[in-house]
């Protein structure tokens, strides 16, 4: 269905905070973090306090996007990885799974190669994570929505000027 | 395609600002940036040319505040207008869970409206959704020009389903707001639902 939710639950979210936690640690990054390809940020970890993660993560999406447009022209499934080099950053741009998209921000004090042997086997866990969590969100029998309850107050009252 | 996290206790939703080239989406968009409290905005984004007519798209991250425990937060794009940015206009509608049409109500525009319109239909079916089945608001821009089309006439080539609309001008703000309230609303409507947004 086109209008599929995506749910993320604390279970998932945690683990999912420890592969990126992991990431920034292994590869020597500044900054990780995972975006869908809606461009909601799903979770960070390193230098984020002088980012703006919802900015990035919405150009980041925008940035896929286009890409992906690029490729089905040239009749290619997706170009997968990303890497732009800049004078103190690079950022290395992973697809996990055709779901998620998984930015590696590092400066000198890494590598490329570092990063990309660490982002494979990071992808590796996350497209499980991913998988069992969109199971979970297929499955009726999990939670009900939290907005199954609303009243039309409430909405209103988002509105209250 | 909302997003809700249970572990953030936050739901995010997508909203799009759709229309023909120089409608006045961005100006919608910059409006809202200028009126919003500081702590319920993010940064805007604007993907433009140097001529400033928007390349890929303007983003707006908004706040409006909590239901029932879970922050709302809206993230607010535009496309491109122009009929050559067909492939980004397609792209940005990906997760698209309400839409907003701008209408320019000036008389010269009516068929470019009608066009937009066609290609926003298009589009979204190309990816599965149904114009008729989603939460969709109409607004009538630039009412304080000379030149314009009478709302009721504008109503009946570009509304026959009869959704919410209201007329406006972007730049100075009249209907600026209202227009995205009913979106946002039709928008946690649909949450409610549950199926959907």
């Amino acid at each position: 269905m086109a209008n599929a939710q995506m749910v993320m639950y604390e279970e998932e979210f945690t683990l999912i905070q420890e592969v990126v936690d992991r990431l920034v640690r292994d590869a020597n990054a500044k900054v990780v973090f995972i975006v869908d390809k809606n461009g909601q940020l799903i979770a960070a970890s390193g230098e984020i306090a002088e980012i703006d993660t919802t900015s990035l993560a919405s150009l980041t999406a925008g940035n896929i996007a286009a890409t992906g447009g690029i490729a089905r022209l040239l009749r290619e499934n997706e170009f997968a990885t990303q890497f732009h080099e800049g004078e103190n950053q690079n950022i290395h741009i992973q697809l996990v799974g055709n779901r998620v998209i998984l930015v590696v921000i590092f400066d000198a004090k890494s590598s490329l190669g570092l990063v990309r042997l660490r982002v494979r086997k990071a992808t590796d866990e996350l497209n499980r994570i991913f998988e069992e969590l969109l199971n979970k969100t297929r499955d009726p029998s999990g939670a009900d929505s939290p907005f199954a309850e609303i009243t039309d107050d409430d909405i209103d009252s988002l509105f209250n000027d | 395609m909302s997003f809700i996290n249970y572990m953030a206790r936050e739901i995010n939703c997508k909203i799009v600002y759709y229309g023909p080239g120089l409608c006045g989406k961005t100006t919608n968009l910059q409006y809202i940036y200028e009126r919003t409290n500081p702590d319920a905005k993010g940064k805007m984004i604007s993907l433009a040319t140097e001529t400033e007519r928007t390349l890929f798209f303007d983003f707006l991250p908004l706040s409006l505040g909590e239901i029932r425990g879970f922050k709302t937060r809206f993230h607010l794009y535009t496309v491109p207008g122009q009929v050559f940015y067909d492939a980004s206009r397609k792209l940005i509608l990906k997760g698209v869970d309400g839409v907003i049409f701008v209408a320019d109500s000036q008389f010269e525009r009516l068929e470019a409206n009608l066009e937009s319109m066609d290609n926003l239909r298009h589009n979204l079916g190309e990816q599965g959704y149904d114009l008729d089945k989603m939460p969709f608001v109409i607004q009538y821009n630039k009412r304080d020009l000379p030149n314009v089309v009478d709302a009721p006439e504008l109503r009946a080539e570009l509304n026959p389903r009869g959704v919410p609309d209201f007329e406006a001008n972007a730049r100075t703000g009249e209907g600026v707001f209202e227009t995205l309230k009913a979106v946002s609303k039709l928008v946690l409507t649909e949450l409610r639902k549950g199926q959907g947004g």
